[in-house]
């Protein structure tokens, strides 16, 4: 199968501010974020040949109509992407297999969440259509559960968490695009209230509003927009899907993600990498929580199994460490409104390869890993990107 | 009489109220002792699951014709409750009846179930009751009375408690009651029914009672009756003939008055204790009286088993405020929405939800849940036999949930992964825990309890908890 490997680009990338945006709608934020791709991209609106958007809660849209309707782009194709914390980065896939398809020449992919209109602590609840007996757990629960595991298993420590965190919000503190820009110690991370035992408020991202959008098109065409001479090539993109229930399936060790190993896999075969640590310039990984961060780094390759609190103990993911992870200051800055961080991502490691990036720059490099993983761990996605 | 006592079990839930905590939080004189509470999770239903599955634990329940249910609180004013425990216990083809409407639907669904295996028309029969009556607050109703539940398997053959006599007395007196649509357990004059309406019915029942077992009352070791309140309690049974002795432990200073279920409750806590040869009165009041003379056979001992009830009184949380209390009553006004759910498919999966039922792969022989047509480990297709799971396990992982239904707890909620005893992994909700107490390898048991009102139906399902007797030993 030939794939996708440098048959797409990306020609531009927007996203507004990830914050509690009170006075704006979901269809504000979605507009913002396609005009700032569209600008970056040196394209019009009607320049879009199709639509692909991420968005997870069914009470802020239903269907493409939820794309179409605020950008008033009537009459072509567009459709809602939903693979839950997953959905933003789904979007992005589909546009560039429409591109590779040699179907559409641009395309928009973009995610959105208008999070704070739900009025809940924490992710609202979807409850409708689940099921009527089996119990539902907040989404810190799904993956405190994780993180007991590895406190048993691998004998890692509330420490261990807190270092993730304070870590990324030493990037976020530098990112004009963060919800949270400022720093924290080690002592505001163990002191925090608890959320879901072990994780605590500054081991779990915040509930955030936000839109990003990316402009996908071919690599001859991007040569002809804004971007012509520092476009960005897709490297490599892979979705897995694992089961959403892990708590039931006796095999899943609770110490890792299936999903993230499978979809690794498959980009860094795509991609041609070998040795992800050697070869990965930088990464944005999904650390909606701390716990998550650490096992993404095992599950990515870039380190053993169990060594995942070496690995941030030890500064290896550090801004200025030798493989930069959430460079940008990851969903423990920016929060986390699900369909846009996928979107997001792709925005912030174009951004680094292209040398422009909003907060933290990265020295020189060469090819970024984006990694957005959705459920508990039911759905990752793994973006490579490089330069030309 | 053939048919006799094989098997009994109680339940009582683990939090308890202080009448103090109740006297104090209305500025009103306090009962003493506590209370037992049922939790915003329970109601007759679940208590009564938990009592027939503690009366049935070890039996084998093919013989088991009969169900029947006694309460005054059906969680349904339309729909059958004893149908649904026949669905827990997996009986389907059991004869089903709820006794409900009086405070002696126990001991008569006792007295139904007794005359149904004398007649034949059932090898076995299951009586349960379970009752958690609504007080009104700020009265001394409140903190007398309590909620519970009880079991006892009728059986015609391995009796280990033979059934002497039983009779009754029908009478209609408005001593306590509630209308359709009453939020209270209403009282007119107490002093009325004590005297005239509890007094004379449970003496004329017990006197024709004894007469037909050919007995006095000083043959009779224990004298188990309900009674409004412990001064009726004690003044009945002296008029009697009665000792305190043998009228001994009525139960209000640990539980409470526990309506219909209060009398066998009190016998299984009797019975617990019971050495071969005992005799017992055993009352039910209420629109007249029921009243049996039992007495505890050779091979009792066998029978005996754990919790006992006072295992169950003593393995109790205390709570520490009367606001709990009212939160668990739902007796304070709530905007909270009502979560969704669908009778569907409650209906559909109604193998998992009440029997617990889950599948065993053929091919690699994983247990699991919930059913599926493909296996969740080797994904070999329509492979799968059903398989009763155990309600017991030890807790693989879990986590102590702060966010719940959108709002954030102070105590927060266990949410545990078990490894359930003879395979299968399974995700519950813990309760009756100290969450601080929850850890990785911790022994748990399964206990029934209404999880949401969801599509405005009642959805009941399965929780953990640590074992009964476990908080005994550990207390």
């Amino acid at each position: 199968m030939p794939g996708i490997r440098d048959r797409v680009a990306v020609a531009g990338v927007g996203a507004t501010r990830f914050t509690e945006h009170w006075e704006k709608d979901q269809e504000d934020l979605l507009c913002e974020a396609v005009d700032e791709a569209c600008n970056d991209a040196g394209i019009e609106r009607k320049d879009i040949q199709a639509i692909w958007a991420g968005i997870y809660y069914h009470t802020t849209g239903l269907g493409g109509a939820a794309a179409v309707d605020p950008l008033r782009m009537y009459g072509i194709p567009a459709t809602r992407v939903e693979n839950f914390c997953a959905s933003g980065m789904d979007a992005f896939r589909n546009a560039c297999f429409a591109v590779a398809a040699g179907v559409y020449d641009v395309v928009l992919a973009c995610g959105v969440e208008k999070i704070t209109d739900q009025g809940s602590r924490g992710l609202p609840n979807v409850r409708e259509g689940m099921h009527p007996f089996l119990p539902a757990a907040s989404a810190p629960a799904m993956f405190a559960m994780a993180a007991t595991r590895t406190f048993e298993v691998h004998g890692w420590n509330k420490e261990d968490l807190a270092r993730v965190a304070v870590k990324n919000h030493a990037n976020g503190e530098k990112h004009p695009k963060a919800h949270f820009r400022r720093a924290i110690t080690m002592e505001d991370a163990l002191k925090a209230p608890m959320i879901a035992h072990p994780l605590g408020r500054f081991d779990s991202c915040a509930v955030s509003d936000g839109a990003a959008a990316v402009i996908v098109t071919t690599p001859e065409i991007a040569k002809h927009m804004a971007h012509k001479d520092d476009y960005v090539m897709v490297k490599a993109n892979a979705i897995a899907v694992y089961t959403a229930q892990p708590m039931y399936k006796p095999s899943f060790d609770y110490i890792g993600f299936p999903a993230t190993q499978g979809a690794a896999k498959m980009a860094y075969e795509e991609a041609g990498v070998t040795d992800p640590f050697e070869q990965i310039s930088l990464a944005e990984v999904h650390d909606c929580f701390t716990i998550t961060e650490l096992l993404n780094y095992e599950d990515l390759g870039f380190c053993k199994k169990g060594e995942g609190a070496n690995f941030v103990r030890d500064g290896l993911s550090a801004a200025d460490g030798p493989l930069p992870v959430n460079p940008s200051g990851g969903l423990k800055s920016f929060g986390h409104p699900i369909g846009a961080t996928g979107c997001r991502m792709i925005g912030e490691v174009t951004r680094q390869l292209q040398g422009r990036a909003e907060g933290v720059q990265v020295r020189d490099p060469e090819l970024g890993l984006a990694h957005n993983l959705g459920g508990p761990g039911a759905v990752c996605s793994v973006t490579i990107l490089g330069r030309q | 009489m053939v048919a006799g006592i094989a098997a009994w079990g109680a339940y009582i839930p683990t939090f308890r109220l202080d009448r103090k905590t109740m006297g104090t939080a209305w500025d009103t004189p306090s009962l003493p002792g506590e209370r037992a509470v049922s939790a915003g999770d329970e109601d007759s239903l679940t208590m009564g699951v938990e009592a027939a599955l503690a009366a049935t634990a070890g039996r084998d329940l093919s013989k088991l014709d009969a169900i029947f249910f006694a309460t005054t609180t059906s969680p349904y004013a339309e729909k059958q409750t004893a149908a649904t425990i026949a669905a827990v216990l997996d009986r389907p083809t059991a004869f089903t009846a709820d006794v409900t409407g009086s405070l002696r639907a126990g001991t008569t669904a006792l007295r139904q179930a007794l005359d149904a295996v004398n007649a034949g028309t059932a090898r076995e029969a299951l009586v349960v009751v379970a009752d958690a009556r609504p007080a009104e607050p700020a009265t001394a109703t409140e903190q007398l009375f309590g909620d519970g539940a009880a079991a006892v398997v009728v059986s015609a053959t391995d009796g280990a408690v033979d059934v002497l006599a039983a009779s009754g007395v029908t009478e209609d007196f408005t001593g306590p009651w509630r209308r359709t649509g009453d939020d209270y357990v209403r009282a007119f004059e107490p002093k009325l029914d004590t005297e005239y309406g509890y007094s004379r019915s449970v003496s004329s029942a017990v006197k024709d009672v004894l007469s037909r077992a050919g007995l006095n009352a000083d043959q009779v070791s224990r004298f188990v009756a309900y009674a409004p309140d412990p001064r009726t309690s004690a003044s009945v049974a002296k008029r009697l003939g009665f000792t305190s002795e043998q009228a001994r432990d009525p139960l209000f200073s640990t539980v409470g008055n526990l309506g219909a279920a209060h009398t066998l409750l009190a016998l299984a806590n009797a019975l617990d204790d019971a050495r071969p040869g005992d005799v017992m009165v055993v009352v039910g009041q209420g629109d007249g009286a029921d009243a049996l003379v039992v007495r505890a056979a050779d091979l009792i001992g066998n029978a005996k088993r754990r919790p006992t009830v006072a295992d169950l009184i003593a393995s109790k949380k205390m709570l520490p405020s009367y606001e709990g209390y009212l939160r668990f009553r739902r007796l304070l006004p709530s905007d909270a929405s009502d979560p969704r759910s669908s009778t569907v498919q409650y209906w559909r999966d109604r193998r998992q939800a009440l029997p617990f039922e889950g599948v065993r792969c053929l091919d690699c022989g994983q247990v699991q849940f919930p059913a599926n047509r493909a296996c969740v480990e080797c994904s070999a297709l329509d492979r799968m036999e059903p398989v009763k799971l155990a309600k017991r396990g030890r807790i693989f992982t879990f986590t102590l949930d702060h966010l719940v239904g959108g709002e954030y707890l102070e105590t927060p909620v266990p949410k545990v992964v078990v490894d359930l005893d003879g395979g299968g992994r399974v995700f519950f909700d813990m309760t009756d825990v100290d969450p601080a107490t929850v850890h990785i390898g911790m022994e748990i048991e399964l206990t029934f309890r209404r999880l949401h009102d969801g599509a405005g139906f009642h959805n009941y399902y399965w929780k953990t908890r640590p074992p009964r007797t476990a908080a005994v030993a550990a207390s």
